[in-house]
């Protein structure tokens, strides 16, 4: 594979702001990362490390204190709109359909919106598609209240793809689930990925997804926050639940485990 | 709903207002009490029939003042709620004074606009707009400050104008809300309107009132009142059903 241009960089990035309680708050300090087109990163870490913030920068929701936040060579000077987001809550809109609230992001974004009205069924029919693929084709007129938690998330994904982003920001979008509908969320969103093949940014503390979705993990350190750890996950795709309980699985959990435990004390 | 639904759903109000006629009208048998003090509802409503083409037009230009002056207040306070939801500074800037100007009685400005604007409609209108504003703006601004911030960031990475965020989550997010205080607003507005009307109007509800009242014509006066309550429930409903079609994800 030839040495393109990275799809987000982040150069030397720090990051200050002022809390709620009126407190200087140094979130980040000296963040350098490079994710490659395509590829699919977690960044871990313990909880108020700064994890969802380096999301932010890199949506153009906040801008850095110093250092320099890049996508596809470009400086990120306000909000970007190639990006897809996720969150731990789904935040559909109780008043709009499964289908609807998919379609929400078209009818925002440019070029798309100038043409919602005129290509409506084509939008429609692709959000069917993607609500199809995570496995919710019958659920598309349901309101959100009628769905469970994991269909809601399956939902949010949807909507945070139907646009065609080039990169997809998740900000622990598993964690408020249960074991069992986490698991088998990571496999759609596997699947997600593999017919895609977009930049993911996901943002977890659970070890285990990060390995098993991931093609690099970041560790990052406690308050402020720094990348303090590396690791390429090489194993095969499309990666199954079995694979889990193989040695080759567990050692890069249980690496990146020690190295989690090294930041925290 | 089918009409058995609508019997059921009908019934126990409809008893309740019969029972609250009933005990009225026996108390008043009871202890025997004066119809120069307190009336019969039978009285009251017999005096309605006897003036009822006197009390027809009075009620419209009740119905009018009180129905434009809500009118006013729902765009007023629609604009007024969005801009205090959405910026903090503007909230804090103006809060102190939207309590301030709704806590004076609106009863104590009414000699004010007759010294403005004279005898007439537009006092009405005006307290009417008064009265009924403060909880519109207060829960429209509600409804818009509490959207989700993730909603926000998730509609902001897609470039998403102020406008947008607005007609596509803050408006339906405040709806409910405007829904409830228009309830309340219409109740108020009809307040506003008759008590502007006591002293500050030749026409209306609140006029015909106070004219009955110097001929000690009292049954007349009840009957002014059970017409101005029987307008009010009749807007507080259109305005339920209306409600339940329109936020209807919000009753679940």
């Amino acid at each position: 594979m030839e040495r393109s241009q990275p799809c987000v960089a982040l150069r030397d990035v720090s990051l200050f702001y002022r809390g709620d309680d009126g407190r200087e708050v140094h979130a980040l300090e000296g963040v350098s990362l490079s994710i490659a087109q395509g590829e699919f990163v977690a960044i871990a870490g313990p909880s108020g490390c700064g994890k969802t913030t380096i999301l932010k920068l890199v949506a153009g929701l906040m801008p850095a204190t110093r250092g320099q936040v890049l996508i596809d060579g470009a400086p990120v000077r306000g909000p970007q709109k190639n990006v897809g987001m996720a969150f731990q809550n789904p935040t559909l809109l109780p008043w709009r359909s499964a289908l609807e609230n998919v379609l929400l992001p078209l009818e925002v974004v440019a070029p798309h919106r100038h043409h919602f009205r005129s290509r409506q069924r084509e939008y429609e029919a692709r959000a069917q598609e993607l609500l199809q693929l995570v496995g919710l084709d019958g659920f598309a007129n349901k309101p959100p209240y009628q769905l469970s938690g994991g269909m809601q998330q399956r939902v949010s994904l949807c909507r945070a793809l139907i646009h065609e982003p080039e990169i997809l920001l998740l900000d622990e979008p598993f964690a408020a689930l249960d074991a069992f509908t986490r698991e088998e969320l990571w496999g759609v969103l596997q699947s997600l990925w593999l017919a895609r093949r977009c930049t993911v940014i996901l943002v977890t503390h659970d070890l285990r997804e990060a390995v098993f979705l991931a093609n690099t993990v970041y560790v990052m350190s406690k308050r402020p926050g720094r990348l303090v750890h590396m690791t390429h996950i090489d194993l095969p795709r499309p990666r199954t639940l079995e694979q889990m309980f193989h040695t080759q699985f567990t050692d890069y959990v249980h690496e990146i485990y020690n190295r989690i435990g090294e930041v925290r004390v | 709903m089918k009409p058995n639904t609508l019997l059921r759903r009908a019934f126990p109000p409809a008893a309740a207002i019969a029972l609250f006629f009933l005990a009225w009208e026996l108390g008043c048998l009871a202890f025997n009490v004066d119809e120069f003090i307190l009336p019969r509802p039978s009285v009251a409503i017999a005096a309605y029939f006897q003036w009822q083409e006197a009390i027809w037009p009075n009620a419209l230009q009740t119905l009018f003042t009180t129905l434009v002056g809500l009118g006013l207040a729902i765009a007023a306070g629609t604009l007024i709620g969005a801009l205090i939801g959405y910026s903090a500074l503007l909230y804090d800037a103006l809060y102190p004074l939207l309590v301030a100007f709704n806590s004076i009685p609106k009863a104590a400005l009414v000699p004010v606009f007759v010294i403005w604007f004279g005898v007439g409609t537009l006092p009405a209108v005006l307290i009417a707009f008064l009265i009924s504003f403060f909880p519109i703006a207060v829960n429209v601004a509600t409804g818009i400050a509490t959207v989700e911030p993730e909603l926000r960031d998730v509609l902001r990475s897609l470039g998403a104008s102020k406008l947008d965020l607005f007609a596509k989550v803050g408006f339906p997010r405040a709806l409910p809300y405007f829904f409830a205080s228009l309830k309340v607003a219409v109740t108020l507005a009809f307040v506003g309107s008759v008590v502007a009307e006591l002293g500050a109007s030749n026409r209306g509800i609140g006029n015909m009132m106070v004219i009955a009242s110097s001929r000690f014509d009292v049954p007349l006066v009840f009957a002014g009142l059970i017409v101005v309550a029987l307008m009010g429930i009749a807007l507080y409903a259109a305005f339920a059903i209306l409600e339940r079609r329109v936020v209807a994800w919000a009753y679940r």
